[in-house]
């Protein structure tokens, strides 16, 4: 037995030598030889209340790459495919989802992740494979400071959806005491703080903070005790599941007349169905297409596909995103002698980083060049009535002042 | 590496169980001063909080206290009924029935097909007394075959090997039943549909009047809510807790006179002393375990019901929380004790809903204080607050 012991310390010692041992391959990585275009997309395709999320932007990617089934590159023609990984809206997921995009020699550039956990997970892997990619869904206000090269977004940072939620609840409701609650997540942190800060500025009083633990079930006690601080307003920033429980069990603890708002986390049919009666008036804030005759045509091919309204806000900022991947790969891209497709990834990260005034169904884009892509596009409020989300107000921020345009009912 | 022996050696030695006596004692055996030390931490954060010092009022009424521990009591009742499983389990065969909180998924599971299937047949709106009860049986029984079907083919094969075996293997099993579901049954969670069951409309005479306030039902058991005044504390009660709460207490009284009035409960507790002599004094060993997996099946199933009634959703994933907790519920009462077992659930529903506020901490510690809190309660009484004689006997 004692015998044995040094033999397996030795082993261990091999194996964690070997593990430490710098990637002896790099250097051929950063430029990509391939025989097709290959968009990765890294979504939560499963899981409860998160799924609808992830399909929604497998969707609008979808749409994108149908659009474009072939793509020229100098007279050659490359059929693109869609890869898709699922990141479980988890740190271990986008990590786990980074990594085998980043170890396939044939993908390009890729779409996602989809939560601002798995998006910082993830940065660093793409950062070291020298990847592009571009999240239709991380708003954590973080993600843009400069840490990351390969990141990128297609949608709204929190610092604007956290601005035109805190004046919306301010100015428009009216509302003076508000209690935050956050899941967790990078995301649900980082959003209340935004709120709470622009709140507090307003001259608005923030009562009591919390955060909650994703699957609990019974958040009564909780509510109880926020209920003491009588707030009007109770913000939550997190997903689905939580969300409704929190907005249902409310009724419990005898908060049903004060106002459940939430995020883009919740603007989906599944809070609505899984809060019930408790879904109605409650509110969130989502950033939003242009409403224009191109998103018309979009939203109408959407449902002509999939033969439902989309389940989730992000199907034009994946769509956005997939397009704007792919020009970048056509116009970086150069053709080997022997026919195969080769794309210089520093070359495609710079494109996609430098790009300017583009129209998308989005907005318009104009990338800032810290990840930032559509600094300056709309937020909605949307409240639900008859089961459904609806559009009440439109918020702008343009150089830190807010403007809401109240939505007349359809 | 000297050292290590000895320590274990000392611990052993020392009584964990007893007050602090002296300085050696101290020196040999430190974890009682941390166990008191912390425990006069948390009466001096919750003494802060209950004290109005300061302030014109203090942070923490006794208002609140008596809500949440309504609320408490409820969660606390289901994690009582789930800890009576494990308690049984333990007493017979000393293994720990870790996929328990699977049965009990699998029963809410069940539950959710047959009361979904009424409200699309219309027979929950016509007849929600039959379809409820329906939904009771369908997971009562779909627990009990869920938990027959790991005894015969999870524990029994394992049953004569050393407990860390039975333990993976349990650990495993309710993977695979996860797993199961979700393949079978998507992961998406799915919400139970609204079930408007009145009753008592003769003790209740104004409620649940419809418009004109000819027609009386009664109290809405299920989806109500009633403001109520009570010495002076203005609380909103939910039937559906006290279905609960007294669901959990008929459980553990059935159970209670089954174990110790009847002979199949003679049967068990001889098996529980020990298996060998019980074999050779003619008691049918097998048939005792089938039974008492049978009985925690039956309590799962119907924890797993009530449970969806109140928070609504079921998922493939919901097992895991509420079967961590009844096991820590029965671990706290004392691991092969009934009325322990009972007891440790309400107390851990209890704490979860009141010590957040109480101690001033986030919401999010709630599972860091009821696990801290059974790790100062093993520190003083390792054999749970009624144990008895459970860790002399199997020590």
């Amino acid at each position: 037995m004692i015998g044995r012991l040094p033999r397996i310390a030795v082993l261990l010692l091999l194996a964690t030598l070997v593990s430490c041992a710098p990637d002896a391959f790099d250097g051929g990585g950063r430029m990509l030889t391939a025989n097709e275009v290959v968009i990765g997309l890294s979504a939560a395709l499963t899981g409860s209340g998160i799924g609808p999320l992830g399909v929604d932007i497998l969707r609008g990617a979808e749409l994108a790459v149908a659009e474009r089934p072939m793509l020229d590159v100098a007279g050659y023609s490359f059929p693109v495919r869609l890869e898709t990984q699922d990141d479980l809206c988890s740190p271990e997921g986008g990590q786990a989802a980074a990594n085998r995009f980043v170890a396939d020699p044939q993908v390009a550039a890729v779409v996602g992740p989809m939560c601002s956990s798995g998006c910082r997970a993830a940065a660093p892997i793409f950062d070291a494979a020298g990847f592009t990619t571009i999240s239709p869904s991380c708003t954590n206000s973080d993600l843009t400071s400069g840490a990351f090269e390969s990141f990128n977004r297609m949608v709204v940072s929190d610092g604007v959806q956290g601005v035109v939620a805190a004046d919306y609840i301010y100015e428009t409701l009216g509302v003076t005491r508000i209690a935050t609650l956050h899941d967790g997540s990078p995301y649900g942190e980082d959003l209340v703080r935004k709120v709470a800060a622009r709140f507090t500025e307003l001259g608005g009083f923030v009562v009591a903070q919390d955060a909650i633990n994703v699957g609990d079930d019974d958040f009564r006690a909780l509510l109880e005790d926020i209920g003491r601080e009588s707030p009007e307003l109770i913000y939550f920033a997190g997903f689905a599941l939580e969300g409704a429980r929190l907005s249902e069990q409310r009724f419990d603890a005898r908060l049903e007349r004060v106002i459940f708002m939430g995020a883009d986390g919740i603007d989906t049919q599944d809070f609505i169905y899984f809060a019930g009666e408790a879904a109605d008036g409650v509110y969130a804030s989502t950033s939003i297409p242009v409403l224009d005759e191109a998103f018309d045509n979009f939203l109408a091919r959407y449902v002509e596909v999939y033969g439902e309204a989309p389940p989730g806000p992000y199907h034009a900022n994946a769509y956005d995103a997939t397009e704007l991947l792919l020009d970048g790969i056509a116009s970086v891209a150069t053709v080997t002698p022997d026919g195969l497709l080769q794309v210089d990834r520093a070359a495609l990260a710079s494109y996609v980083r430098t790009v300017r005034d583009r129209q998308g169904l989005t907005g318009t884009i104009n990338a800032l060049g810290n990840g930032e892509m559509l600094a300056t596009a709309d937020i909605a409020i949307v409240r639900v009535e008859d089961d459904r989300f609806r559009q009440v107000a439109i918020g702008r921020v343009r150089e830190n002042n807010v403007m809401i345009t109240q939505v007349d009912a359809p | 590496m000297t050292e290590q022996p000895e320590a274990i050696a000392s611990s052993s030695r020392g009584q964990p169980g007893a007050f602090v006596r002296s300085w050696r004692d101290i020196r040999r055996n430190p974890l009682p001063l941390f166990g008191w030390l912390l425990f006069i931490l948390l009466l001096f954060a919750a003494l802060r909080n209950l004290l109005p010092l300061g302030q014109q009022t203090a942070e923490y009424s006794p208002e609140q206290f008596l809500r949440q521990i309504i609320f408490g009591l409820a969660q606390g009742s289901i994690y009582a009924m789930l800890a009576l499983g494990y308690t049984m389990v333990y007493s017979v065969l000393s293994i720990l029935h870790f996929a328990h909180g699977e049965v009990f998924m699998t029963g809410a599971y069940a539950g959710y097909f047959v009361l979904n299937a009424a409200a699309r047949m219309g027979a929950l709106a016509t007849n929600p007394l039959l379809s409820v009860l329906f939904t009771l049986a369908a997971g009562m029984v779909a627990s009990v075959i869920a938990a027959l079907l790991l005894e015969r083919f999870v524990y029994r094969p394992v049953r004569d090997t050393p407990p860390v075996v039975s333990l993976i293997v349990a650990v495993g099993a309710s993977l695979v039943l996860q797993q199961g579901f979700i393949r079978l049954f998507g992961e998406a969670a799915r919400r139970y549909p609204t079930v408007n069951l009145y009753a008592f409309p003769y003790l209740f005479p104004s409620f649940g009047c419809d418009a004109s306030g000819t027609v009386c039902r009664g109290i809405d058991l299920l989806d109500g809510r009633y403001d109520v005044s009570f010495l002076g504390f203005n609380l909103r009660l939910l039937p559906i807790h006290a279905v609960v709460f007294a669901a959990a207490l008929a459980f553990m009284l059935a159970l209670w006179f089954y174990v110790s009035r009847t002979s199949a409960g003679r049967a068990m507790r001889a098996v529980a002393e020990d298996r060998s002599v019980a074999i050779l004094m003619g008691v049918d060993a097998n048939r005792v375990i089938v039974r008492v997996f049978a009985l925690g099946g039956l309590l799962a199933g119907a924890a797993g019901v009530l449970y969806a009634f109140y928070n609504h959703q079921v998922s493939p994933l919901i097992g895991f929380s509420p079967g961590i907790k009844g096991l820590t519920a029965a671990a706290l009462g004392g691991l092969g004790n009934v009325p322990g077992a009972m007891l440790g659930g309400l107390l851990l529903g209890i704490v979860e809903s009141v010590a957040p506020s109480l101690l001033g901490l986030s919401a999010q510690l709630k599972d860091v204080i009821i696990f801290g809190i059974l790790v100062l309660v093993l520190l003083f009484r390792p054999g749970g607050v009624l144990g008895e004689s459970v860790a002399e006997k199997r020590g």
